[in-house]
């Protein structure tokens, strides 16, 4: 069989347009293999929000400044140093100018919102979110002449020893190439992978069987999984990965954002036996909800409920689905199905040790419980003006870190040694940079600043081009 | 009794529809409110931010701020074939078709005009022309030779005076009485802004057509998820077409009453240079317009809206394709025939002005305002944000 595609690219979502885009731009002919149909094309990318960037000044959608320093100390403090250094800072650097090149390809950046400057200076936010990002790589790489087939999940890597040599579609049909990106997503959609990852607590529960996946039904880890078992080198824990709490009524797949429940902060949470189990108050919920998912999978039947009152009713973002609401906590605990003497008890003495302070949830305040362990160390009121709302919350995944190894060029490993034509971008080798933990916009940093090298270094592996080794 | 069980049955048939257009309204902003992805696009997204529940004020007024650009649809995560099935382009023009009917005046012309935009426009024009042809008929040949464009020889100046003066205001008070009854109901008590601020937004934001630009000025989405700024150009040119021929016509008036000058004008006077600019932008951006429409993707637009769209679409190019055949043919003897025909399709404009699409932009230039002035108040709803 001729081959005559230069570069094939697996996957459909941010990492994989990136790669398309930039292999074409080098001259080579780009073929996408995306396993959804055109309507869900795009992956967890169609979800997404924003881009983590760095910058020393201001930069058009972006205040102040965000020093390569600072983005990597936050790095560095969410995964714990699980991270790679050299790779982290190629990210970091890659964040600060490849915005022009996003906007020559149609993505457009919104202006800062007046009530969200604080996030304006670390996050360039997408106008219309992923989909619209998506969309326009979409529209830019086929004007460009990259074909994209949708409808066509790979099954297997055809490889000869470090050489990728095609694909094998899920129908069956041979696919043969120059060189190959993968770029098909972490395993977070496949639901037996996940049980098996999070294995069985001491309840004997199998916590992974109440969780929702918050982005996309298609990333089953199909390819990561063959790439392991084709001996490529691997980094990451299979347990890591994003995890948040989120409205328990979501949909299996695809909640995405709106299925995120606000209100943590400003209430309790309890769980199935009415007991709380966590400082609610620690921080801004936008820097707790990463841990709540883990909080939440760690109780029985991995559900919370989240419980307010009235008082901060419109002082959160609003949930998708209203709560459950009832006159008073014991008919809320009913209506929950909550136990009412011991969800009584656990409100009354929380209620009890709410200290005095002055209210205010755009601050870190000076309401706290006295007394009470867990404590709550901010925004304490007393729960006790009707109506009152309970939430349930499920655990939500988003990605997985389990990744392929990889080093500057990103070329996939065997035995520690770099494939000559076969690359890896976005989530199926996040884990080398975001071995745990998470920080808002790093998905998308690294997946743009992956991709673009994946696509560059195959057309050069395909073209047979010098490599141009970034860095 | 046939007729008012109709008529019975057309409210029943609006209501029900309001009801459950509102009811989606509400569901759908509940989805956008939690995700707030498409916050830059236009001013609904930042006005809808400002509420916790939609009721059937806000679905008014949120959906005559809406200018149906579809950037939101194409960028929604949770359009069809998600669950959740959000599609607020489509959404809110259900809920800005109920808006003119419910608040038009007398309401059964407008759920009259809901039913069948097209039909309705285009009789009540040819059946004028045809009246009016009628009554020359009954003078002779409408074919008349030597009458070197004296308009009035055939019918005389006070009789049109009188007959569209009375249509064009009876149009201008049904339509100034539905956008206050609108106003009304959507405007809310609040702190006091500065009004000329708001009123200098919310003029350029009609005369610039700003949302039509995508919030990024790549312009709007009509057939699939690329943008175009054609929609933007032809309605501009249709804007300022009519708003050339209505300073023609209000000139003309002046002219005549406080100069004296009589109709024919010279092809080089003001009010004929006006008017033929105006018609001409008048032909190309209605033209442009219908294509644009036949082209559109039926998930972004209300398809029970089709005909009211086209019937506005169409008097407007006759109007103006028929004004511009009277100039040329003003001297021949086929002037009382185009006259008919053009004073019919005036006329069809004027009757069905406060019923069809005409409204839009009212209703539209009056939420604009509202969104200018509220925007200036404090957001009541504090969420915070990521
Ligand atoms: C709800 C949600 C919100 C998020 N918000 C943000 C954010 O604001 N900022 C941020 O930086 N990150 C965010 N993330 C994380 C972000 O989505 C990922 O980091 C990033 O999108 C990964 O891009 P990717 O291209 O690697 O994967 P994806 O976008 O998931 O793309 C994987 C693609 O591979 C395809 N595929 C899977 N298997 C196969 C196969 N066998 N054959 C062929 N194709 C296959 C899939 O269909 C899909 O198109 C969010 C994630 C979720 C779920
Ligand atoms: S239209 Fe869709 S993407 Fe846009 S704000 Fe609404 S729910 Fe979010
Ligand atoms: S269609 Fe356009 S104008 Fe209407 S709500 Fe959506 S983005 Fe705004």
């Amino acid at each position: 069989m001729k081959i005559v595609i230069d570069v094939l690219v697996i996957g459909g979502g941010n990492a994989a347009l990136c790669a398309a885009l930039m292999a074409r731009e080098a001259g080579a002919s780009v073929l996408m293999l995306e396993a959804s149909p055109k309507a869900w094309r795009g992956g967890n990318s169609q979800h997404t929000r924003n881009l983590r960037c760095m910058h020393d000044a201001p930069q058009d959608v972006l205040v102040e400044a965000y020093p390569e320093e600072e983005y990597w100390q936050d790095l560095l403090k969410v995964t714990g140093g699980e991270t790679s250094e050299h790779l982290a800072r190629l990210v970091i650097r890659a964040s600060s100018n490849c915005r022009d090149w996003m906007r020559r390809h149609g993505v457009r950046f919104q202006p800062p919102l007046s009530g969200a400057l604080h996030v304006a200076r670390t996050n360039a936010f997408f106008m219309g979110g992923g989909k619209a990002l998506v969309n326009a790589y979409y529209r830019s790489a086929e004007a460009l002449g990259v074909k994209v087939r949708y409808d066509t999940p790979v099954a297997e890597i055809l490889l000869d020893q470090d050489r990728f040599v095609g694909v094998v579609t899920e129908a069956g049909e041979t696919i043969k190439a120059r060189a190959g990106v993968l770029a098909a997503g972490g395993f977070e959609s496949n639901r037996e992978w996940l049980r098996e990852a999070w294995g069985r607590n001491d309840r004997g529960e199998w916590p992974a069987d109440n969780f929702l996946i918050r982005g996309t039904r298609f990333n089953q880890g199909v390819l990561l999984k063959f790439m392991m078992n084709a001996g490529a080198d691997t980094i990451g824990d299979p347990s890591q990965g994003h995890c948040v709490a989120i409205d328990a009524r979501a949909p299996l797949y695809d909640g995405g954002i709106c299925t995120r429940i606000d209100c943590v902060s400003l209430g309790v949470v309890v769980n199935r036996d009415g007991e709380r189990f966590y400082d609610e108050g620690e921080d801004f919920w936008p820097k707790r909800y990463a841990i709540w998912g883990r909080l939440v999978a760690q109780q029985p039947d991995q559900i919370g409920y989240s419980i307010i009152d009235r008082k901060v009713v419109g002082r959160f973002m609003p949930p998708v689905f209203p709560g459950v609401t009832a006159d008073s906590l014991p008919e809320l605990a009913l209506k929950l199905g909550l136990p009412a003497d011991a969800f009584m008890h656990t409100l009354n003495r929380y209620n009890n040790a709410c200290q005095p302070g002055s209210f205010n949830h755009t601050i870190l305040d000076d309401c706290r419980t006295e007394g009470l362990a867990p404590a709550k160390t901010h925004w304490a009121l007393p729960i006790d003006t009707p109506p009152f709302y309970g939430y349930a919350l499920r655990p939500g995944i988003t990605f997985t870190y389990l990744s392929l190894k990889v080093d500057d060029t990103a070329a996939v490993r065997f035995a520690d040694k770099p494939s000559p034509n076969l690359f890896v971008a976005g989530e199926m080798m996040a884990g080398n940079v975001l071995g745990k933990g998470y920080t808002a916009g790093v998905g998308m940093s690294i997946g743009t600043a992956f991709g673009r090298i994946a696509g560059t270094q195959a057309a050069a592996a395909a073209l047979g081009t010098a490599n141009p080794r970034t860095v | 009794m046939a007729a008012i069980d109709n008529l019975m049955n057309l409210a029943a048939e609006a209501e029900s529809a309001l009801d459950a257009n509102v009811a989606e309204v509400d569901r759908i902003l509940h989805i956008c409110n939690a995700c707030r992805y498409c916050e830059t696009f236009c001013a609904v997204f930042p006005a809808m931010t400002r509420r916790l529940d939609f009721n059937v004020a806000d679905a008014h007024y949120l959906a005559n701020l809406c200018h149906n650009c579809s950037a939101c649809l194409y960028a929604c995560q949770y359009a069809a074939p998600h669950e959740f099935g959000v599609n607020v382009p489509k959404t809110l023009a259900q809920v800005r078709r109920d808006t003119y009917v419910e608040y038009a005046f007398p309401r059964v012309l407008g759920m009259l005009y809901r039913r069948n935009g097209l039909t309705v426009a285009m009789a009540v024009s040819l059946g004028v022309a045809a009246f009016l042809i009628g009554t020359i008929l009954l003078k002779g040949s409408v074919f008349v030779h030597g009458l070197e464009g004296e308009f009035y020889a055939i019918f005389p100046h006070n009789l049109l005076a009188v007959l569209f003066g009375s249509a064009f205001g009876f149009s201008i008070l049904a339509l100034s009485i539905g956008v206050a009854r609108f106003w009304r109901e959507v405007s809310e008590p609040g702190k006091p802004v500065p009004l000329p601020n708001a009123l200098g937004e919310a003029t350029r934001s009609v005369l610039t057509l700003k949302y039509l630009d995508g919030g990024h000025g790549d312009g709007c989405n009509n057939e699939d998820d690329a943008f175009t700024l054609w929609r933007r150009r032809f309605h501009h040119f249709t804007f300022y077409g009519f708003m050339l021929c209505f300073a023609s016509t209000s000139l003309a008036t002046l002219y005549h009453y406080l100069f004296a000058v009589e109709a024919p004008y010279p092809y080089l006077s003001l009010p004929v240079l006006l008017g033929t600019a105006g018609g001409i932008g008048l032909l190309i951006g209605p033209v442009g317009l219908f294509w644009l429409n036949l082209r559109r993707n039926p998930l972004q637009i209300d398809e029970a809206q089709r005909s009211m769209d086209r019937g506005f679409i169409a008097l407007l190019f006759f109007v103006s394709l028929t004004g511009l055949a009277l100039l040329v043919w003003r001297e021949s003897a086929a002037m009382p025939l185009l006259l008919a025909v053009h004073l019919g399709f005036v006329m069809g404009f004027f009757l069905t002005l406060p019923y069809g699409k005409f409204a839009h932009g009212i209703f539209r230039c009056a939420a604009l305002l509202k969104y200018a002035i509220e925007k200036r108040r404090p957001n009541p709803v504090q969420a915070g944000s990521e």
